[in-house]
């Protein structure tokens, strides 16, 4: 296990909801960046969740730029330091909006062109900031305000479009598992050129269920396969810690639906169509771990 | 450069005494505690220290620490006012 540091970046306390996994995120990541930091963050709870100005509770430099920017601006900034000679990390914290819908072609293009930096997105699969509205990362069947008789599309399949970029690190992590989540920001940290974090962060107000079960929410996704812990370090990938229980044996994903407001009078064919989803996926996964795709 | 820049500087406290949200009041039961400390580490708001006491000030009574006790040690207790 790894040794965690003391040390808290946030002072207390931010503005986020009681129960927030994206504060909790937050104070992971860093404690694994350390305070040769600087944070950019497009429009998301982030920006908000900081204070009020002219205070903010982050110890570390925030840079708070446009919705579409994040990674631009990251792009802009790492080569600045580099060439100043300076190791400072740049982390871009992004929502899943900021990243999946609008942020997406500046993602792409600091991907391309090798920007030493880390993505995180923090993925509560919904405009979670400005009244929980459907985001591409809302997964089908989700009621929002925007689509209140349940997502009639699929989830988008991030980690994948960010993958073909062949890029030397990218893992996927979740709010529930911190110390798993640690590790894979120390590591990302210290590889050069790009790399790209995506956290599964529960969201208890936008998502419907008691601020206490946030944890348990997570650990349920993973559980159910719902949501998968791996790695891609240089093309090789490797699945971690719960998911690989979840290979051999899961949790039906109903388990995970019912205990959420926003999964409310799903019919059957959905959780039906929701269930082979995760099916497919995890042979894929298998597969992939076989080294035969 | 005389162009004034909106920056905010790091106060503890800069969004108020969060305190103030709470219903619920974890309360710890020192003789179950076994100080696994796995409330301090999925407390969001890090308001749980390493002598586990819990800051009362700031903790916006999210339940987490109590639901997530493998002693069932914390207690959420509703404030009297």
């Amino acid at each position: 296990m790894p040794e965690i540091p003391k040390e808290e970046y946030i002072l207390r306390c931010t503005s986020a909801c009681a129960g927030c996994s994206s504060s909790l995120v937050l104070r992971y990541v860093f404690k694994a960046a350390g305070p040769d930091s600087v944070l950019v963050v497009p429009a998301c709870c982030t920006s908000v969740i900081q204070g009020i100005y002219p205070n903010t509770a982050m110890n570390i430099p925030v840079y708070n730029v446009a919705f579409a920017s994040a990674a631009a601006v990251a792009s802009g900034m790492s080569t600045a330091f580099r060439t100043m000679g300076r190791k400072t990390n740049v982390i871009c914290y992004a929502g899943d909006g900021g990243t999946v819908d609008i942020g997406i072609q500046a993602l792409s293009g600091a991907l391309e062109r090798g920007t030493d930096f880390l993505y995180i997105c923090y993925d509560n699969e919904a405009y979670s900031n400005t009244g929980m509205q459907r985001s591409g990362g809302t997964p089908l069947g989700a009621r929002t305000t925007t689509t209140p008789c349940g997502k009639k599309d699929n989830k988008k399949d991030l980690d994948r479009i960010v993958a073909a970029h062949n890029l030397p690190y990218m893992a996927t992590a979740c709010s529930a598992y911190p110390l798993d989540l640690y590790k894979k920001v120390k590591k990302a940290l210290s590889i050069p050129g790009p790399k790209f974090i995506h956290i599964l962060a529960p969201c208890p107000p936008g998502w419907r269920f008691p601020s206490a079960e946030t944890i348990e929410m997570g650990k349920l996704a993973v559980k159910t396969g719902m949501w998968v812990l791996y790695e891609r370090e240089y093309g090789t990938f490797s699945l971690n810690g719960a998911s690989k229980a979840a290979m051999k044996k899961r949790l039906p994903v109903r388990d995970y639906l019912t205990r959420q407001g926003r999964f409310k009078g799903i019919d059957e064919e959905t959780i039906g169509i929701l269930q082979q989803t995760v099916d497919r996926n995890m042979d894929r996964y298998a597969r992939e771990v076989e080294g035969i795709c | 450069m005389t162009a004034k820049l909106a920056i905010s500087r790091p106060v503890k406290g800069a969004s108020g005494k969060t305190g103030s949200w709470r219903t619920f009041r974890p309360v710890i039961d020192r003789e179950a505690c076994n100080s696994c400390g796995l409330c301090a580490q999925f407390c969001p708001d890090g308001c749980i220290n390493e002598e586990l006491e819990i800051d009362l000030e700031f903790c916006k009574g999210c339940g987490i620490c109590a639901q997530e006790c493998p002693k069932q040690a914390i207690k959420m207790v509703r404030e009297e006012d």
